[in-house]
């Protein structure tokens, strides 16, 4: 369309601009800047790396940040490994009359508040919760086990959370993908694991990516299952931020800790893009 | 292994039952959550004594039920008119960006595009402390030059409409999106060449086409909005959200007034996850 006015261009531009700028820019210069200044004995504020030096003196930051790291790999696998025959089941295996319906179920539960399904999951599994009720009416333990609070209950609450964010995309791209792929591998003798990591995982990479870099994202961020879910030991990143915020009021060393906690996340969702080719515009759209 | 290939039995069978597994692990907290909310105990869990609507309608000594409840109906309402200023503003200002980037060029398109979608890529936790961070600065800022004050440069309830705001609306930018791409331009063209102007083209053609998928986005944005926590934490006032207000209660015990408030979030997030599937059936017919 050649006859665009130039002011309906800026009609459109200035408002996306406006929110881009003041919210989304400015916002991130102001938290690297104000994580670069330190305020001194003498109560002054000047230009200093103390912030980031702190991170690195106290073990207990930097372990924090790594154990984060680390575990929201883990929990981006295994959503992906618990979630694919699901969605295997529903696209390739299940007849067309249950899909839908099975679709709808899938999603459901991820309409409603993080909150509480993490609270549902703590009646569940806290030691005056309904399965230590179970367990202990039908003779299987004597006294209740705390079940909840530990790095096992965290990790299953996180998967449980970002679920929804692995299997649609995966769904998607094995809709895609024609079955007259697997049924000629079948035909020329392959296995199913060989049809598995030959056939279906390369088709359906675009997906897999799309998928890990949302749920690694949402994992590393998250701060309601770790806190809520996580024992004394588990402690997340976020609360890290949250407690110089909050509790100590010491912006500037939240601000650095936040801005190491986006170079991380940028970090590793630039390195899966690398290994898989992909880019962000396209994966996320 | 497909459909249209010979299967095993103990292919099919195990497949089943892990998919039955993996539905009663979606569905476990949400149902016991909302089973617990009518048991007639003062603590959320097992043993059942009987039904009982206290934490819905009780109002004596021992017992509020929700509905007398004043600190969480408040939150309640708060949480709402929170929603509805951010669907509605993230619903024009996302609708514009996916005119702006759909069908404008302009120099350094592709920049202002990958900034658009980056609120989806910075973890929410860091999207809060940033806009904290840069509204307290420019606050103090203009409050010192000016000695004019703003509260929507403070922790309030508009600075958590604007945080909202920041990511909801590349959520409903990309679906926007989406759909316009599958626009037909020469209706457009069409209607530019029999003379209306670039406005009357959207008004009477473009945005009667979006029409179900903005009623679909608005609506999820809502939600988003609603069940915010992560942003919201660090630029919350004194109007507290429903979300941050059952955090709190979680955190320090809690009594079944949450599983009640949890059941209508549950019943009212289930209508309408139904109703938009209906929507985007019909649309797609």
């Amino acid at each position: 369309m050649s006859n665009h006015s130039k002011i309906g261009f800026y009609i459109f531009f200035v408002p996306i601009f406006l929110w881009l700028f003041l919210l989304i820019v400015l916002p991130h210069i102001e938290l690297f800047l104000m994580s670069l200044k330190y305020e001194d004995d003498m109560g002054n504020m000047a230009w200093s790396l103390q912030n980031y030096k702190e991170f690195f003196k106290e073990e207990i930051y930097w372990l924090t940040f790594i154990r984060v790291a680390l575990y929201s790999i883990l929990v981006t696998f295994l959503t992906f490994v618990i979630t694919f025959p699901i969605a295997f089941y529903i696209t390739k295996i299940v007849s067309v009359k249950y899909k839908g319906f099975l679709i709808i179920l899938l999603l459901m539960p991820f309409w409603v508040s993080e909150l509480v399904r993490v609270y549902g999951w703590m009646i569940l599994l806290r030691e005056s919760g309904v399965i230590n009720y179970f367990l202990q009416s039908l003779g299987f333990i004597d006294k209740p086990i705390e079940m909840l609070y530990n790095d096992v209950s965290m990790i299953m609450g996180l998967v449980y959370t970002s679920m929804l964010f692995m299997v649609v995309p995966l769904i998607s791209s094995l809709d895609g993908m024609d079955d007259s792929y697997i049924e000629a591998a079948h035909d020329l003798g392959a296995s199913k694991i060989v049809i598995f990591f030959k056939i279906v995982i390369p088709y359906i990479a675009p997906g897999i990516v799309s998928g890990s870099i949302v749920v690694f994202m949402l994992t590393l961020g998250n701060y309601l299952t770790p806190n809520l879910m996580g024992g004394k030991n588990s402690l997340w990143f976020t609360e890290q931020i949250y407690n110089q915020f909050i509790a100590s009021f010491n912006w500037n060393q939240g601000a650095a800790f936040g801005f190491l906690l986006l170079v991380l996340s940028s970090f590793i969702i630039w390195i899966g893009l690398k290994v898989t080719k992909q880019n962000l515009t396209k994966a996320l759209s | 292994m497909i459909k249209s290939l010979p299967k095993s039995k103990v292919y099919d069978n195990s497949f089943k039952i892990y998919i039955i597994l993996f539905y009663i692990f979606l569905f476990a907290p949400l149902i016991i959550t909302c089973i617990l909310a009518f048991n007639d105990s003062d603590f959320p869990t097992l043993p059942w004594n009987g039904f009982s609507l206290d934490w819905f309608f009780a109002n004596t000594e021992k017992r509020v039920g929700l509905f007398y409840d004043s600190a969480n109906l408040k939150s309640i309402w708060v949480s709402i008119q929170t929603a509805f200023f951010v669907s509605i503003s993230a619903l024009v200002v996302g609708t514009m960006g996916a005119f702006l980037f759909e069908q404008e060029d302009f120099r350094f398109k592709q920049a202002l595009y990958f900034l658009a979608l980056s609120p989806l890529v910075i973890p929410g936790v860091i999207l809060g402390i940033s806009l904290l961070l840069a509204t307290n600065s420019s606050g103090t800022f203009i409050e010192e030059t000016f000695g004019l004050d703003f509260e929507v440069l403070r922790p309030s309830f508009w600075l958590v409409i604007v945080g909202q705001f920041a990511f909801i609306s590349t959520f409903v930018l990309l679906v926007v999106s989406a759909r316009l791409k599958k626009f037909d331009k020469s209706l457009e063209e069409a209607a530019l060449n029999l003379g209306a102007n670039r406005f009357d083209v959207i008004r009477l053609i473009t945005l009667p086409f979006l029409r179900p998928a903005l009623i679909g986005t608005v609506a999820v944005a809502f939600l988003m909005s609603f069940e915010n926590f992560n942003t919201t934490m660090f630029l919350i006032g004194s109007d507290i959200t429903l979300p941050i207000n059952l955090y709190l209660q979680v955190r320090d015990g809690s009594t079944p007034i949450i599983n009640s408030i949890s059941f209508l979030l549950i019943v009212l997030t289930s209508i309408m996850a139904i109703l938009n599937l209906v929507f985007t059936k019909k649309e797609q017919k």
